[in-house]
């Protein structure tokens, strides 16, 4: 047992009075910059870089990691009180969670949120721990095809058993793809939809559309129905908190589940956004019972809460193992490690002892004092809920654009934010789903990458998809989570039907 | 009496020197635009620069990192466009700043920036996986004239720096290899390592990882010389044992990529004096000397003429490839 030796001195290192202070600045800087739509992990992540030129490298990292866990925390705040995502991958949280929040359960849905976030984020830093040399082995099989297929599963587990009609999914989707597409393709390099527009070279930012659509979109819809939030009323008790901690192990399936795809997400380089729509969506297929989700379903929170931590600690693996970061905020870390004077790659492992597991070690500690610091908060956040819609409501207009202008300081896409927020109140009220939109967004262009390197590499031939074992089994699974659950209802009413004739 | 006079004559003269010295330095926070993502080259780069410049006190006003990385560095470039005449926003780039309008439409011209250094090249090398039956570099040509477009090079973005060095070798060569672009240089470098392409062009930094750990090897540099000595890498050997492509009988002699710094057009003299003056300093600093050596890249400052010849001629031999690739937008 090798690794347990190597992560008992991590502790080691990581535990000392200047680390763990280090780690409760991050948490809380973090939280901060995960509160805050457009100003997410990324940003946050840079802007610290220049501070740890003055620091080890171990203690840089553990600086950096720290505040991306308290940013990963932090983004689901804002979704679950006010349907604004805080960071990209917290968008499948305001699915269920900003549903449960408006029927008066707030503390229960963030605490929800934060324990499972909790539970996820050590799931995969367990794995990392455990499989730390088998994992970058398994990344490294991931070739364009494997990519293209991973994508393919994300959106076919994700819209297989949409509640909506397929028509409108449809739409919902294409859309999304549209939007992807403009800006400069990597592959050509061709510079498509931008109608000679310089603000649009670099494309649409996923995360101003998000804000605009659920930000300024919830918005519009909250001055329609009178100027308050529905169903605010909720009673702040840390008793409650303890409550749904107790009630917690009733998900175990949803956890398990989701912990899984988060791992996979973050190790074969997915990326968190990807594994949080991906388990909510198979939470969903999964589910047989109790009211729809997207009303607040507990499990609605759990899945891809649970997933989005354990993709998020996973990702460091990869980054670390390969130099293959598989996610923006692993990406920015990456330049850091080069900066100090860390290569990425398979020998870190090996010249760097100190520092890789010093930095695993500190997952453990940093992330469970993030559960802590984040659940001491809840009251006050859910709290906010209580302030009357007028004194909040045009905070959150504030919140929103700086958000959006963070992003890529472009004043262009202050106009984008409300241009979507028109579109996310249009969609609800003629019932389109909004999450097909974003999912393609986030995935769209990466999928197109991947399908046309593979068309590139086979010579146009399809057959590249089932050229492979690992291939094959990912496109079967994707193609029978798309087709299976219709086929389902389809004889389930063909079934029922039967006994009238 | 006397003396005083002097004296004082000599004080004036050192008052009134001091501020000839530094005619111009920044009075509000200077941007470092960077055209490319965080954690890519250029941001490294620019990151390097501002922990030598602040360590070493060479610039006083705060510096931000600004990542403009979209269109492959365009957006960086416009923005320098957009504010002419700024004294106080540094781009930092590669030679994309001068190749990209060539092979897209874009709507800046190189003329609306000025360069003020150029301080490292990075060096090309061609890899394959470690368990490839190439041997040397004319073992896989060789093996790409047998069999057209099968052998697969993989590189970092579409007719950038690395689909134009394929294009290169195939035009000295006559070899045809199927180019795929990912999406960055590390990206590339496991792709390699996982067997999913034949070989890469990778600068040092981006495989030097997976060359480590003995999943990948050199075939050979695109340099006028060996590179510098160093400790060695991967077993024996170190980057100074990698034969020239040009000895390895590959006549390119040379192919390196510059890491620029600009300024936007119309600013004053002093100020692009100002800027060099720091950049040169940058250069000789501990932080610098360390950059160079952990990304392999060779030292080369360059400013004023020096400069702009370098850039006339890289960019006069690239844009021949591009033109026999059919790749320059229509004017």
């Amino acid at each position: 047992m090798g690794n347990f030796d190597l992560l008992m001195h991590g502790f080691g290192v990581a535990i000392t009075p200047m680390h763990l202070l280090l780690m409760v600045g991050g948490v809380l800087m973090g939280l901060v910059v995960g509160v805050l739509p457009g100003l997410g992990a990324p940003n946050g992540v840079s802007l610290l870089i220049p501070l740890t030129f003055a620091l080890d490298p171990t203690s840089a990292i553990i600086l950096l990691s720290s505040m991306y866990w308290g940013a990963l925390f932090g983004g689901s705040t804002t979704s679950i009180l006010f349907n604004i995502p805080g960071e990209p991958s917290s968008v499948a949280t305001t699915f269920d969670g900003y549903p449960m929040a408006r029927k008066g359960e707030s503390t229960r849905a963030l605490t929800l949120a934060f324990m499972s976030a909790g539970v996820g984020a050590l799931t995969g830093v367990i794995v990392i721990t455990l499989l730390a040399g088998w994992a970058s082995n398994f990344a490294l099989k991931f070739g364009a095809p494997e990519y293209f297929a991973v994508y393919f599963l994300a959106f076919a587990a994700f819209i297989g058993m949409g509640s909506a009609s397929p028509a409108k999914t449809l739409v919902s989707l294409t859309t999304g793809l549209l939007l992807a597409t403009v800006g400069m393709d990597t592959v050509t390099g061709e510079i498509r939809l931008t109608f000679g527009l310089d603000q649009l070279l670099s494309g649409i930012s996923f995360l101003v559309v998000v804000i605009g659509l659920f930000g300024i979109g919830e918005l519009l819809s909250t001055v329609q129905e009178g100027l308050r939030f529905r169903g605010v009323s909720s009673r702040i008790d840390l008793r409650d908190v303890f409550k749904t901690i107790a009630e917690l192990p009733r998900y175990w399936a949803t956890t398990i589940r989701s912990g899984l795809i988060g791992i996979w997400m973050g190790i074969t380089p997915g990326g968190p956004t990807a594994a949080s729509f991906m388990s909510y969506g198979i939470a969903r297929q999964a589910s047989r019972k109790g009211e729809p989700f997207g009303t607040g379903r507990p499990e609605g929170i759990v899945a891809p809460e649970t997933a989005d931590h354990s993709a998020g600690s996973c990702a460091m693996l990869p980054m670390l193992a390969l130099g293959v970061p598989s996610s923006a905020t692993a990406a920015v870390m990456m330049g850091g490690l080069m900066i100090w004077g860390l290569t990425p790659g398979p020998m870190l492992f090996a010249t760097k002892p100190d520092f890789v597991w010093g930095l695993i070690a500190s997952m453990y500690v940093s992330n469970l004092i993030g559960v802590i610091l984040v659940l001491a908060t809840v009251p006050m956040f859910a709290a906010l809920l209580r302030i009357p819609f007028s004194i909040i409501g045009p905070m959150i207009v504030v919140i929103c654009f700086v958000g959006a202008y963070t992003v890529s300081n472009s004043s262009f896409d202050l106009w984008l934010v409300l241009l979507f927020g028109l579109v996310g109140y249009l969609f609800t009220k003629l019932d389109y789903p909004l999450a097909p939109l974003v999912l393609a967004m986030v995935l769209g262009h990466k999928a197109e990458n991947a399908f046309h390197q593979s068309m590139i590499l086979s010579n146009g031939s399809l057959d590249i998809f089932f050229s492979n074992t690992l291939v094959t089994s990912i496109m079967v699974i994707a193609l029978a989570l798309l087709v299976l659950p219709k086929t389902l209802q389809l004889s389930s009413r063909l079934r029922r039907r039967q006994p009238v004739e | 009496m006397t003396k005083i006079k002097t004296a004082l004559l000599a004080a004036t003269a050192v008052m009134a020197a001091a501020p000839a010295m530094a005619e111009w330095a920044p009075n509000r926070p200077v941007e470092f635009v960077v055209a490319s993502g965080a954690g890519g080259g250029s941001d490294n780069f620019a990151r390097t620069i501002q922990s030598a410049l602040t360590r070493n006190d060479i610039v006083d006003a705060p510096m931000v990192v600004l990542n403009k990385g979209g269109g492959s560095g365009a957006e960086a470039f416009l923005y320098a466009r957009q504010n002419a005449g700024d004294p106080n926003k540094l781009i930092f780039a590669t030679n994309n700043v001068y190749l990209l309008p060539y092979v897209a439409k874009l709507a800046y011209t190189t003329e609306d920036l000025q360069p003020v250094a150029a301080l490292a090249l990075d060096e090309f090398l061609v890899w394959v996986k470690a368990d490839s039956p190439y041997e040397t570099i004319t073992d896989l040509i060789d093996a790409a004239k047998e069999a057209p477009g099968t052998i697969v090079f993989g590189g970092s973005q579409s007719k950038d720096t690395d689909e134009t060095l394929v294009a290169l070798i195939e035009q000295t060569t006559g070899a045809d290899f199927r180019y795929v672009p990912f999406n960055g240089g590390g990206e590339v470098g496991v792709q390699l390592a996982g067997g999913h392409i034949a070989a890469n062009v990778n600068n040092p930094n981006e495989n030097v990882g997976q060359w480590q750990a003995g999943a990948v090897r050199p075939l050979c540099v695109f340099a006028p010389q060996r590179m510098a000595e160093s400790e060695p890498i991967s077993g024996e050997m170190g980057w100074h044992d990698i034969p020239t492509c040009s000895e390895a009988g590959l006549d390119i002699e040379s192919y390196q990529m510059p890491r620029t710094v600009w300024l936007p057009k119309d600013t004053d003299p002093e100020v692009v004096a100002y800027y060099q003056d720091a950049m040169t300093k940058v250069a000789e600093t501990p932080e610098w000397q360390d950059y160079l050596t952990k990304t392999s890249q060779t030292g080369a400052v360059l400013v004023g003429d020096e400069l702009a010849d370098f850039i006339q001629k890289n960019e006069d031999s690239t844009v021949k490839v591009f033109q026999a690739e059919g790749w320059t937008a229509a004017e």
